[in-house]
């Protein structure tokens, strides 16, 4: 018999006037601004905004303020916000090459045109606590260098001059590009679809994915051929005017690996290509997108599927840290009517198995469970 | 485009109306706010769509110059304004739905020959405005360029 039960209003209530308590904490401290949160936990705004698949600083921020720097539920607040705005269109897809650089390596080329541009970066930091930040000291602004500045030119097309490597990626004339806020998922995807999937993956699960590539999980031998960061314009046709405008400009961080290929019946001996393309700083994801990107076109080249992060499916399907954590997470919610059943049937089962055992006694294996 | 030339909205050139919105878009509430504060004569801006906030799906493109890729949403706030049966549309990053209304009234402005003036002088502020952060950030990068040196090799 199902009986439906009420309760428990006044328990959540109070459950979350006490989140909201131990939200803001110990009143004598100065509580925290979405301007602070935006302006020196940027990297915590910038990993939210792409999760999220959602690019907007202020709102991010409330979030991870809401969620108490709980990336995923502030994820999951974004999310949820999205579905109650209207769509505008399609953005015309932004030119990385034209990016204002902030920040562009190349781990294949010393020289190259534009330069090795660190940028803001962690590298080369020696991961030491700094016990100047445990006090407010004034910090020293950026030190400014003057001069011609280069234009900062695509790796990729340095290498094109040579034929040695793969075009930036071809689909059939005519195809549309997938969007799987709008479709449902379907295996095999074509790999713009999967982009889009990956750009919103989770970054954990995507660095150990590309991390289990690196260590033999796949066919990969990869090299950074650039990673560059910085702000690129987002402009919208206008169809009342018949010309795109600009609506401003966003920070993403694009990488392109480069993979040597041995060639197939079908290629020759090529330089083969995994993009990443991140909204914010995130260079990590960016690296991590790339190398999974690359593992999963084993059916382009020819390669046999073996490995986890070669597995479309396996990786599209979880790679997404709203739904994941929405599956796991609802078992901590009531199931009593389900585990009831479970309860009834285990009971049944053990009667069955403790009749049979009398009736053979010297049962090893009873001996054993008990 | 000489100012108080005399001239049709349709005679606008579509580039530089592009460039703009582009500019209006980029430009901070408080300008537009002192713009429209400083503007002598404000005429009448009747509200046609909006102001509203929405989503713009980003698209990037494989390998960077490929097939185009749906990267993730960004928020825009949009309107369109009539002023003496002119329409400006005014779209901008951000949930700012007043800075949509304002950039919407500048664009209107601008077709209309007797305002055109004002609004060229507060698009060339927050055209220098701009490039004014660009060339500071681009040579805060340039100061973390590397320079590599060859090592003198002894020979002892």
């Amino acid at each position: 018999m199902y009986v439906a039960v009420k309760g428990g209003e006044a328990a959540i209530a109070n459950a979350h006037r006490l989140l909201a308590d131990r939200r803001r904490g110990d009143r004598s401290l100065p509580s925290i601004t979405i301007e602070q949160i935006v302006a020196q936990l940027g990297l915590a705004v910038d990993r939210v905004m792409a999760e999220a698949s959602l690019y907007d600083r202020a709102i991010a921020a409330l979030a991870i303020r809401q969620s108490r720097g709980d990336m995923i539920e502030a994820i999951f607040i974004l999310r949820a916000y999205r579905t109650t705005l209207p769509r505008f269109g399609y953005s015309v897809p932004v030119e990385t090459s034209r990016m204002l650089v902030e920040r562009r390596v190349s781990a294949t080329y010393k020289d190259l045109p534009g330069g090795q541009l660190l940028g803001p970066t962690f590298d080369y930091t020696h991961r030491l606590l700094d016990p100047s930040l445990l006090r407010d000291e004034p910090v020293e602004e950026a030190l400014q260098r003057d001069g011609e500045q280069e234009p900062v030119m695509r790796v990729s097309d340095i290498l094109s001059g040579e034929g040695l490597v793969e075009g930036d990626g071809d689909l059939p004339a005519g195809h549309v590009p997938g969007d799987l806020t709008r479709e449902p998922l379907e295996f095999p995807m074509a790999r713009d679809l999967r982009l889009q999937a990956l750009a919103r993956g989770d970054e954990g699960f995507l660095l150990s994915l590309g991390y289990s590539t690196q260590r033999g999980y796949g066919n990969n031998h990869p090299f950074v051929g650039e990673v560059r960061m910085g702000e690129v314009e987002v402009e919208l046709d206008l169809p009342e005017l018949g010309f795109a405008v600009s609506l401003g400009r966003i920070q993403v961080t694009e990488c392109q690996m480069i993979t040597q290929f041995k060639g197939s019946a079908k290629s020759p001996p090529q330089f083969t290509r995994g993009y990443g393309l991140v909204f914010g700083q995130n260079e990590r994801k960016a690296m991590s997108m790339s190398l999974v990107d690359r593992a999963l076109r084993a059916d382009e080249f020819e390669e046999d599927v073996v490995s986890p992060a070669q597995d479309e499916e396996f990786v599209i399907s979880h790679s997404d840290n709203v739904q994941a954590t929405g599956f796991v997470e609802h078992l901590k919610l009531p199931h009593y009517v389900d585990f009831q059943a479970e309860l009834d049937l285990m009971r049944r089962m053990r009667r069955d198995y403790d009749e049979r055992s009398r009736k053979e006694p010297g049962n090893d294996t009873l001996e054993a469970a008990q | 485009m000489a100012p108080g030339v005399n001239r049709n909205p349709s005679d606008m050139a579509p580039e530089r109306r592009r460039e703009a919105m582009g500019l209006l878009a980029k430009a901070t509430r408080r300008e537009l706010e002192q713009a429209w504060a400083g503007l002598a004569g404000r005429p009448e801006a009747e509200l046609v769509r909006g102001p509203e906030t929405g989503l713009v799906m980003v698209r990037g493109r494989i390998g960077g110059g490929g097939q185009p890729f749906n990267l993730g949403e960004v928020t825009a706030a949009r309107a369109s304004v009539r002023i003496e049966g002119v329409v400006g549309h005014g779209q901008a990053l951000g949930t700012d739905g007043e800075k949509a209304r304002l950039a919407a009234v500048f664009d209107a402005l601008l077709q209309l020959p007797g305002h055109a003036p004002a609004v060229e002088r507060l698009l060339a502020a927050i055209a220098a405005r701009i490039e004014a952060e660009d060339a500071r950030k681009a040579r805060e990068t340039a100061a973390t360029r590397v320079d590599f040196f060859t090592m003198v090799r002894g020979d002892d």
